[in-house]
């Protein structure tokens, strides 16, 4: 149990010293507007990364349809300018329908 | 504030799940709510919750976890300035720091409402990620399967609509398709994680493509 909770203990250290470089870092060094537009692009690319894996992947295998369906569906929405509120039920609404009828 | 108001409630949901899933895989009580509280962060909590209970040992969670939430580090770069200074707020804010809220912020073409957006959606899914856990943990499983309400949908539909304003520009547009490519690509390959830090190539290459460009223009 011990080491259950020193492992715990020290994920949630390591994880806020990642969080914590950053903003430390950056209030140090004057970062030029190149760098500043890199960072920012870095962050973009992250979570474009992060949208695109957690859409066709299960773990280290390809998703079913019904969640990039719904995904897509979101896509498009958003794409369309439409209110934040309709792209995210839209997406689960899509997903949630399609498993109902047994799409996996 | 609507929109945020959403995504807290959908995480509630999560929470209650992550919660109940982890007191159903034969941990304590506890666990899910410490590790809540202090990772704070959704995917790695579920890798480390997921890998003890399927015999694995706790450093090796921890390591996974560590993997999974490398990323925060040019998140922190990228939006430390809508943390804000002093010591208190960078501490505060950078446990704050999770996608959704670097997403709110990056999202917002202010600074003024970078700032606004990403404490809202910070400290709002901090106490609905942690309120949720704690239902969960105690209550058992109300919520077995998040996946029929199409939850597993919703997060990468809402980072997406967060993201899409950023793609109008041309350079950030040509490197997050080549990051989302390669992540996809090696995900069958590499520790969880590792994928999305490897996205970070479609910045190099993304300029190498744009020089020729740029220098061609220059010529015209």
């Amino acid at each position: 149990m011990t080491t259950l909770v020193l492992a715990i203990l020290v994920l949630g250290a390591g994880t806020f010293a990642f969080r914590f470089a950053g903003p430390v870092l950056r209030a140090r060094i004057e970062l030029s507007a190149r760098m500043e537009r890199l960072m920012a692009m870095s962050a973009v690319v992250l979570l474009a990364a992060l949208v695109a894996t957690a859409d066709v992947m299960e773990g280290q295998e390809l998703a079913g349809v019904a969640r990039p369906a719904g995904v897509l569906v979101g896509g498009v929405l958003a794409w369309r300018r439409v209110p934040f509120v309709v792209v995210v039920v839209g997406a689960a609404g899509t997903a949630a329908v399609l498993r109902l009828l047994g799409v996996p | 504030m609507r929109d945020i108001a959403l995504l807290c409630a959908a995480v509630t949901v999560v929470g209650v799940s992550f919660g109940a899933i982890a007191v159903a895989s034969g941990l304590a009580v506890w666990v899910p709510m410490l590790l809540s509280v202090v990772v704070f962060a959704g995917a790695s909590q579920f890798m480390f919750v997921g890998l003890i209970a399927s015999g694995g040992h706790p450093v090796a969670a921890m390591v996974a976890g560590l993997l999974v939430n490398a990323r925060h580090v040019p998140f922190g770069f990228a939006i430390g300035d809508a943390i804000g200074s002093g010591w208190l707020r960078r501490i505060a804010g950078s446990h704050l720091m999770v996608d959704e809220s670097v997403a709110f912020a990056l999202a917002q073409p202010d600074p003024a409402r970078r700032r606004a957006s990403f404490w809202a959606c910070g400290v709002g899914l901090f106490a609905s990620w942690n309120a949720g856990v704690v239902l969960g943990a105690l209550g058992g499983s109300v919520v077995s399967d998040t996946d029929a309400f199409g939850l597993d949908a919703a997060f990468p539909a809402a980072l997406m609509a967060l993201v899409l304003p950023s793609l109008r520009d041309p350079d950030t547009r040509r490197a997050a398709l080549l990051g989302a490519v390669i992540a996809v690509a090696v995900t069958p390959l590499v520790p969880p994680g590792v994928p999305v830090l490897l996205a970070l190539a479609g910045l190099l290459v993304g300029r190498v493509w744009s020089t020729p460009r740029t220098k061609s223009e220059v010529v015209s």
